[in-house]
């Protein structure tokens, strides 16, 4: 076996975003299905907090390669 | 690279794919500027944009035809969905033409990264991806400034009202840095990071069906698995790509709003 604890640690910060990206998702959900006429307005809500949570995931893989 | 070599545990010989894959070769030199084939994809996605809007909107009749009506829908979707929607029907229209710039250079560019033959996302070099951000955090800013003046411009940013007092002692640095540092930081690396990390993702898959095939034996068998992989990764790989794109023009579009709104 031989690698760097780099990739431990960006499995570990990936635990926060999948959470943050979970929730989100779920409120999308929870709110299109209580009022379905609310979907246009909230589909890009959804996935600009989408982007915004995946984008720590994603600096922790760009840190997992430049430390 | 060592980061990516747990991956390749169990074969010896196995050369897992990491960022040294993204360094190519050049393909010849002129006047001293090496061209690589990231530079050519560059120039062909500029010709290629031009080339498509031009012919869409060269003969424009009030009945559109396949080309117009492909060209009109492409625009109006960015004019309607990114552009009057977030700005605002008062000012929204002398932002459409950057928006719709960006939104296809960005597209076009990553979708490079799974057109067979080409398969190479120049967004997954970070200087693409930071020029643009830089590009989007002048307009953002200087949008901002012209409106509102430079000093009522920092003021309204770094002092929204209906805050009690002592909390602007945290909350206006935090402010300040968002808008000078943090978004375009972010906005430059969200593209970037996607495009690399699908990139390698794909050549993981790849290439270790390959080495698969190669060694014989079970993992032989085992192959087509991770080709098979491969191709369905691929499509998650163009909804990524299209998302990316939208997802950077909606940004740019968001801090111009904020930019230009009243009260922020």
């Amino acid at each position: 076996m031989e690698g760097t604890l780099n990739v431990v640690g960006y499995g570990l910060s990936a635990i926060g975003p999948g959470i943050g990206v979970g929730l989100i998702f779920a409120a999308y959900i929870n709110g299109t299905a209580r009022q379905p006429e609310a979907r246009g307005i909230l589909q890009p809500i959804a996935f600009l907090g989408f982007a915004l949570a995946e984008a720590l995931a994603l600096f922790g893989l760009v840190l997992a390669f430049v430390l | 690279m060592t980061a990516l070599a747990l991956l390749s545990t169990e074969g010896e010989g196995f050369d897992a794919p990491g960022s040294e894959d993204f360094e190519l070769p050049p393909l010849f030199t002129i006047a001293g500027f090496e061209v690589t084939k990231v530079t050519l994809l560059v120039v062909a996605s500029v010709i290629l944009i031009g080339a498509f809007f031009y012919l869409a909107a060269r003969r424009g009749s009030l009945v559109p035809g396949r080309l117009q009506f492909a060209g009109e829908g492409a625009y109006s979707f960015i004019r309607n969905q990114l552009g009057r929607d977030i700005i605002g029907s008062a000012d929204f229209m002398t932002f459409v033409p950057f928006l719709v710039t960006l939104f296809f250079f960005v597209l076009i560019n990553n979708i490079f990264g799974i057109v067979p033959l080409l398969q190479f996302p120049t967004m997954s070099h970070i200087g693409f991806p930071a020029a643009l951000a830089g590009l989007s955090f002048v307009v953002y800013n200087t949008v901002g400034i012209r409106r509102h003046g430079f000093v009522n411009y920092f003021k309204d940013t770094m002092f929204p009202p209906g805050v009690p007092k002592p909390v602007y002692v945290i909350l206006s640095p935090i402010e300040l840095m968002t808008i000078l540092f943090t978004r375009p930081l972010t906005l430059a690396l969200r593209l970037f990071a996607n495009m690399f990390a699908g990139h390698l993702l794909l050549l993981v898959f790849i290439l270790g069906g390959e080495y698969m095939l190669q060694s014989g034996g079970f993992a032989a068998i085992l192959s087509p698995f991770a080709f098979g992989f491969g191709v369905v990764l691929t499509f998650f790989e163009l909804l990524v790509q299209v998302l990316q794109a939208y997802i950077f023009t909606l940004l740019s579009s968001l801090y111009i709003a904020g930019a230009l709104a009243e009260e922020h």
